[in-house]
């Protein structure tokens, strides 16, 4: 779960990181009363979660109320990447000499956290590691013992950060891997971390993932997540409601499962037939008639949708449920708004079989010919 | 013994009185397996599924002489009760199979982990199973059927989908691994791979794997260097967009293009795995390699 950004910087400043002066806005209005207040000029920013906010024109950098007027009026309702901009965040602006980057994550392939610190901040910091991965300095994490104050300093020095700021920068570093561990971080960053020309340091972005798994021990932020639901799609709401894994994709074969990497793996196929998968949807273990129903309305209020495939390998979901979960969403439609093709495999398969309702669906013993099948609808939808 | 369990294993299940703890628990037992305690705090004293309940592992393991531990506890408290089983000697196997554990306490047992011998599997996995022998955790014993071509996989329903192909055919498995979705886990795809590779009843091994992470790009160096059982490959989420959690916490292709598809089976294929497009195209390629 990501943080938008003026939720991130609350959480950063309640931790003592210096943050520039800032106030969320929903009207231009509201927007211009923020830049006064804070005093010009002022950055005026989108909060939705795409990267590239600025080349996109979802940042810009005004001088007067006018200006303010016009940039809030431009950025709030655009759209940015699919995403509807409804609110902006009012930010002073800072006048910086340089930019670092400062972040903490974790590395999945060592099983433990890593600190990096760079100069290179401000920029497209992924590009610079992989073009020139030895300008981000890198320091593992015991989690057992969590971040030695030694460590913080050693990979500060280790990135040639001005020895004039070092102190400062150890010192915000610490706090961010504090937060991360307090708040159970997936993702914790500062791109760009200013530092000024009297030599200050401002947290001029920030980037807070939350581990969706770990919400349930951090009320604070899980309630900061309900509230930024704003920026999120129709489909997205409508998946959060279901409670489902679902990615929407561009193409117009919509695809339910069970299990991830089955899930994934028919996506794949569709793509190996000549198709183009809608989304991925997994339905999880053990899915009840009423889920399987839920699924089938998520993947039919997709407009791009034109054929269905439901592939199930039943372990501790079975088949018969799974059927009748199909029956209950069709048996409603006078006409089915799309075809749909079943595959059920594994447990309670041939109970399930037995009930679906054949004049609804279209029935296939193998994954294979399921999607295949799926793939042929979609393309006469579209012919 | 095939590899990590097998009908001598003595196994305790934490969590053995939660509704699925119970309920698999008796479908471990209907399969074969040895289940000789159950673990829960506050629970000492009663039985379910036959099966008498210690209040810890400690207890459990001493009392019933247990070499294997399965978790089913739920996931605020399933750290803790990995941490647990660790902390007793006897135990060499820990088969998590809870979704959803907190990142950062995977990340406190895998550090945990390293201090010990014992072996854990998961989280987040269906388990192991030895056809004809044993099984641990969720996966659906009637599909499998005893033979000589072991697995490795991050995902269950995949495994399963694999597994059901193989025994159409007539082609039996050795042990199944269900290593897990989640972005740390314990065993990774090199020790499963060690393990089927010292295993004289291995006479080959499909390995599945999926977007996100290196475990697959470590694998096939590993292959290339130290193997001589076969291995054949399949790689999930090739359409998968850069940025998008695909189900499993550990299934995302960085914004920086690590852990795509075409890098992992790029790396299988130079170390001589052949990477089947479909399913069916592994089971095909098993044939040839047997």
């Amino acid at each position: 779960m990501r943080l938008h950004e003026y939720q991130a910087k609350q959480v950063f400043s309640d931790a003592g990181i210096p943050t520039p002066a800032s106030d969320l806005a929903a009207t231009v209005d509201e927007a211009v009363d923020a830049a006064e207040e804070i005093g010009y000029p002022v950055a005026i920013k989108a909060q939705v979660h795409v990267g590239g906010r600025g080349k996109a024109g979802g940042i810009k950098l005004v001088e007067d109320a006018d200006e303010a007027r016009e940039a809030a009026d431009d950025i709030l309702g655009m759209d940015l990447k699919g995403y509807t901009v409804d609110r902006v965040l009012v930010e002073a602006a800072v006048d910086f000499e340089n930019e670092l980057y400062v972040g903490v994550t974790m590395d999945r392939g060592e099983g433990e956290p890593v600190a990096m610190v760079s100069t290179r901040g401000g920029v497209n910091i992924e590009e610079v590691a992989e073009e020139d991965p030895d300008a981000i300095a890198r320091e593992h994490i015991d989690p057992a013992f969590g971040m030695h104050p030694y460590q913080a300093r050693k990979v500060v020095y280790d990135a040639g950060v001005d020895r004039e700021i070092a102190g400062d920068v150890a010192s915000i570093l610490r706090t961010l891997y504090q937060l991360w561990d307090d708040r159970d971080g997936a993702d914790a960053e500062i791109n760009p971390l200013m530092v000024t020309g009297d030599k200050e340091v401002v947290a001029a972005d920030a980037v807070f993932n939350v581990d969706e798994d770990a919400l349930f021990r951090q009320p604070e932020l899980a309630e900061m997540e309900e509230e930024g639901e704003f920026a999120e799609s129709e489909l997205e709401q409508k998946a959060d409601e279901y409670g489902f894994d679902y990615v929407r994709l561009s193409g117009n074969v919509g695809i339910i499962g069970n299990g991830a990497g089955l899930v994934m793996t028919t996506l794949d196929l569709v793509d190996h037939y000549g198709g183009t998968p809608a989304n991925f949807l997994d339905v999880g273990g053990g899915a009840k008639a009423d889920r399987i129903a839920n699924a089938l309305d998520m993947v039919f209020s997709d407009d791009n949708v034109d054929s269905v495939v439901f592939n199930i390998f039943g372990g501790i979901t079975r088949g018969d449920e799974v059927a009748k979960g199909i029956n209950q969403a069709l048996e409603q439609f006078d006409e089915i708004p799309k075809p749909v093709v079943v595959r059920l495999a594994g447990t309670n398969a041939v109970e399930g079989m037995e009930i679906l309702n054949e004049d609804l669906v279209t029935v296939e013993q193998t994954l294979e010919d399921a999607v295949q099948r799926a793939v042929e609808y979609a393309e006469e939808v579209e012919a | 013994m095939s590899v990590l369990v097998d009908e001598d294993s003595r196994v305790i299940v934490q969590g053995i009185t939660g509704g699925e703890g119970k309920f698999h628990t008796e479908q471990m037992i209907e399969y074969g397996t040895n289940v000789v305690a159950g673990a829960v705090p506050g629970k000492g004293g009663q039985e379910v599924a036959g099966v008498p309940v210690y209040d810890t592992v400690e207890e459990a393991a001493e009392a019933e002489n247990a070499d294997t531990s399965v978790v089913f506890v739920p996931p605020a408290f399933a750290g803790d009760a990995c941490f647990e089983a660790l902390g007793v000697d006897a135990l060499d196997l820990v088969v998590t199979i809870t979704e959803g554990i907190p990142t950062q306490d995977v990340s406190r047992v895998y550090r945990r982990l390293q201090e010990t011998d014992a072996y854990l599997v998961g989280p987040n996995c269906p388990g192991v199973i030895t056809p004809g022998e044993a099984k641990l955790g969720i996966l659906p014993g009637n599909i499998f059927e005893a033979g000589r071509v072991g697995l490795v996989s991050r995902s269950g329903t995949l495994t399963y989908q694999v597994v059901d192909s193989l025994s159409q055919r007539g082609i039996g498995q050795s042990t199944a691994i269900g290593i897990g979705g989640d972005p740390i886990i314990g065993t990774s795809f090199v020790e499963a791979l060690a393990l089927f590779e010292q295993d004289e009843k291995t006479d080959a091994v499909v390995m599945c794997g999926e977007i996100g992470g290196e475990d697959e790009e470590e694998a096939a160096a590993y292959i290339d260097e130290y193997m001589t059982t076969p291995v054949a490959g399949f790689i999930a989420g090739r359409t998968a967009p850069p940025g998008k959690r695909m189900g499993h916490a550990g299934a995302i292709v960085s914004g920086s293009g690590t852990g795509t598809a075409q890098s992992k089976i790029d790396a299988l294929e130079s170390a001589g795995v052949p990477v089947g497009d479909t399913p069916e195209d592994v089971v095909d390629n098993v044939e040839d390699l047997l």
